[in-house]
């Protein structure tokens, strides 16, 4: 049952009675919605090579589980050397025979059909991904599947425009492309990195994460019903070190990953001496700064969408609020008030707000950096709320009296986790969000259009969003400074990093 | 009875002063004849932290001046180089070079300014663009400078090749510390002087001079360097990589061993600003 709660400060009583504010969260059973689309699920799946599945050399699989269930989904092949190889060996014949030489134009119609075909398949692909990542059905449905089929369908029309690329210079493909990406946009992130390569005429070795490759196989079946030709994308199923032999592998002109900082230096050190090319998206401690003329509740919204998306497994995932001080009491009352409402359960459910952390060790990681904060003297709050007995579920948690020196103002928590701390002045503002090595996104809310200007000029920060948070585009390119990485997926900055300029 | 010349004591261009190395260490530098010339100072991997010091701090006046204002500034350097046309060419003789190539790379290094000088008010409205993205935002895209650029020039053209490195990376707003050629090191120190009288505020080109092997290493691990353009041999590709794994530098390698023709159309152009400009996008909300 709904309850009613009456605030405590007198600034905020109408006609001499308490403001009134009406409570859901679960305190109101919701009857179960949950999303029933079949996934079409196989019981094993092997790799994409050359256009067609094949058994691992090694003959190995390992298990894909459901984080809200902790069941097996599905089990995967285990490819070592001898299948990267082939993979890339099957790529680079594709790159050379046939899709290098193919022309722009219809490189583009595959992937116009790629796009489409997608969309057909669009609910089925929403509830898989949400089985393999414990993400909600909504954020698949409304935004990781449509998004990954409009990267296909926007760089489809880039195939046969490369010469409006770079003004100037002619450019041409690299060759072949070794990907490898993280868990938390499984499929998203197959397709930032698919659609750009393959549009500029490369052709691509990836893997999908370990805990999250079923939407990345499910796709090759998408390659094979559009026709595309062998070798040209090629899926790889492994644990890291199938990764780093992506990245290593000599056929390879151009790496890109997605992942954490950490192993992102691993990387590049691991190329280090060679000629290969690199873009590199890795973590991210995001400012989302809220000034005192903000619309609060707008902002506290964006707050919430800023952290919370994606139960914060996020790399521009707004993890540390700094909040201006005149309204900072009445900010984050606001912000508890939110949280309460927020429903935490199964992942199907089209009512659930934040779903399972993707693993078990994630979340025992995020779990420590909630005994690092308390330990280090920050306050930890959570709101009320019954997690399922099974699968990996944390409720959202804000921490308050937070430092700079603090551990989880610093480093990426990468979790439903949000660090709140205060300032006074537009230049302490901007002096706390860019005082972190990471450099990827950044928050502003405030009524100020002047101001907006100013604070995305001095943010260091590759994407900067004004009076809202957490948005994505194709057309819009997203990458960060420091050691947030370098180059850019996504629009005509994007593209430029995946060819040669001749 | 002949007059004995004054000679000049070189010394290097850092933060807008002329210093010698803090270690106080030269090397003789010879005439292509074998003649002693001049000491040279052998900078440090000291001298190269006060050098980044010095173009940290001019940054971010650098990077505020106005497009146009940076223009200017280049223009004028390339006036002052154009003056001073037959000094410059009488350092790069000290190598071995014909007069008539002397006087070409002079020529052409001045080209090379002006070129960016044009450059200074035009490169965004190239690289950056508003995105038509599928919501109710304004969505645009604009060009930063990345900060402070680490520049290790080679020894061929001495003076084209290094403002052909410096050149790009200053136009959009970056600070530089270059290590100048080892074997031919005096063009850079005479460039220095021009770039005193240039308008150009101190600390925004910052010139050592010194052995490769005694700064490479400095140059790749410096985490204030926040991008390297370097054309160095396979070994210091690999050290400077290294090294730029550490904070995520961005490197831009040029093989040393394989030659690159500096006076080509091809080794000047946007792309080379854009090489060091990070790309920031912003959304804005449409809406009443």
């Amino acid at each position: 049952m709904a309850t009613l709660v009456s605030k405590r400060k007198k600034t905020t009583r109408r006609h001499g009675r308490p403001a009134p504010q009406l409570i859901f969260g679960d305190l109101w059973e919701y009857d179960p919605a949950p999303e029933t689309a079949d996934p079409k699920l196989k019981p094993r799946y092997d790799l994409f090579i050359n256009g067609r599945f094949v058994t691992p050399k090694s003959g190995k699989y390992f298990d894909s589980i459901n984080p809200a269930t902790e069941q097996k989904l599905a089990e995967f092949a285990l490819a070592g050397a001898a299948d990267v190889d082939a993979a890339y060996r099957a790529a680079r014949r594709a790159q050379r025979n046939v899709w290098g030489k193919l022309s722009g134009r219809e490189r583009g119609k595959y992937l116009f059909r790629i796009a489409r075909l997608l969309q057909d398949r669009a609910r089925e692909f929403a509830v898989a991904e949400t089985m393999d990542n414990g993400k909600p059905i909504k954020e698949t449905r409304d935004f990781d599947v449509p998004m990954a089929a409009a990267h296909f369908f926007y760089h489809a029309g880039w195939a046969d425009k490369l010469e409006y690329v770079a003004p100037g210079r002619k450019v041409a493909p690299l060759g072949v492309v070794g990907q490898v990406i993280p868990w938390n946009f499984p499929l998203l992130m197959l397709a930032w990195k698919i659609a750009p390569a393959i549009a500029m005429g490369n052709c691509v070795v990836i893997k999908p994460a370990t805990n999250t490759p079923l939407t990345a196989v499910k796709l090759a079946e998408i390659f094979e019903d559009a026709g595309l030709p062998p070798g040209v994308v090629n899926i790889i199923t492994g644990p890291g070190s199938t990764g780093g032999l992506i990245m290593a592998h000599p056929t390879a002109a151009k790496i890109a990953f997605t992942g954490s900082t950490d192993v992102g230096k691993i990387i590049m050190r691991s190329v280090a001496g060679t000629d290969k090319k690199m873009t590199m998206e890795l973590g991210g401690k995001a400012a989302n700064i809220v000034f005192d003329d903000a619309p609060l509740d707008q902002a506290v919204e964006g707050i919430v969408n800023g952290i919370f998306f994606n139960q914060g497994q996020v790399c521009c995932a707004g993890s540390r609020l700094l909040v201006h001080e005149p309204v900072a009491a009445r900010f984050v009352a606001k912000l508890k008030t939110r949280l309460r409402t927020l429903r935490v359960g199964n992942p199907l459910d089209k009512n659930t707000d934040v779903g399972a952390i993707v693993s078990r060790d994630q979340l025992a990681s995020i779990q420590h950096y909630l005994a690092i904060g308390v330990k280090e003297g920050a306050e930890l709050w959570q709101p009320p709320c019954r997690l399922p007995a099974k699968g990996f579920f944390m409720p959202p948690t804000l921490f308050t009296g937070v430092t700079q020196s603090h551990r989880i103002a610093r480093e990426e928590i990468f979790g439903p986790v949000l660090a709140i701390i205060t300032f006074r002045t537009v230049d302490e503002a901007i002096e706390k969000a860019n005082n972190t090595p990471y450099g990827l996104s950044a928050g502003v809310w405030t009524d100020k259009g002047s101001r907006i200007l100013k604070m995305a000029a001095e943010l260091k920060a590759g994407v900067v969003w004004a009076n809202t948070f957490n948005k994505f585009d194709p057309a819009s390119p997203f990458g960060g400074y420091k050691e947030s990485g370098f180059g850019r997926e996504g629009g005509r900055q994007g593209l430029l990093d995946y060819c040669q300029l001749v | 009875m002949s007059r004995l010349p004054i000679t000049k004591t070189p010394k290097v261009y850092v933060g807008g002063a002329f210093i010698r190395s803090e270690s106080a260490r030269v090397f003789p530098l010879r005439d292509a004849a074998g003649n002693f010339f001049a000491n040279i100072p052998q900078c440090t991997r000291k001298d190269l932290r006060n050098a980044v010091e010095a173009a940290a701090k001019a940054g971010p006046g650098w990077a505020k001046r106005t497009a146009y204002n940076r223009g200017q500034i280049l223009y004028r350097l390339g006036e002052m180089l154009e003056a001073r046309a037959g000094e410059l060419a009488d350092a790069i003789r000290l190598g071995g070079a014909s007069k008539g190539a002397a006087a070409r790379e002079v020529t052409a290094a001045v080209d090379r300014l002006i070129y960016y000088a044009g450059w200074a008010d035009k490169y965004e409205q190239v690289l950056g663009n508003v995105n038509p993205v599928a919501a109710p935002y304004f969505n645009f895209t604009v060009t930063e400078p990345m900060g402070i650029v680490g520049i290790i020039a080679p020894d061929e053209a001495p003076l084209l090749a290094l403002l052909s490195l410096v050149a790009p990376a200053i136009t959009s707003g970056n600070t530089v510390v270059a290590l100048a050629s080892s074997a031919q090191p005096y063009p850079a120190i005479v460039l220095g002087e021009m770039l005193a009288t240039s308008d150009l505020p101190g600390g925004v080109v910052n010139l050592l001079t010194g052995f490769r092997k005694e700064l490479v290493p400095t140059f790749a691990t410096h985490a204030h360097l926040r991008a390297l353009a370097a054309v160095a041999n396979a070994a210091e590709r690999k050290t400077l990589a290294l090294g730029a794994a550490d904070s995520v530098k961005r490197a831009r390698l040029f093989k040393g061993e394989a030659p690159i023709d500096w006076f080509a159309d091809t080794a000047q152009g946007v792309h080379a600003i854009r090489d060091f400009v990070e790309f920031k996008t912003v959304w804005h909300p449409i809406g009443a």
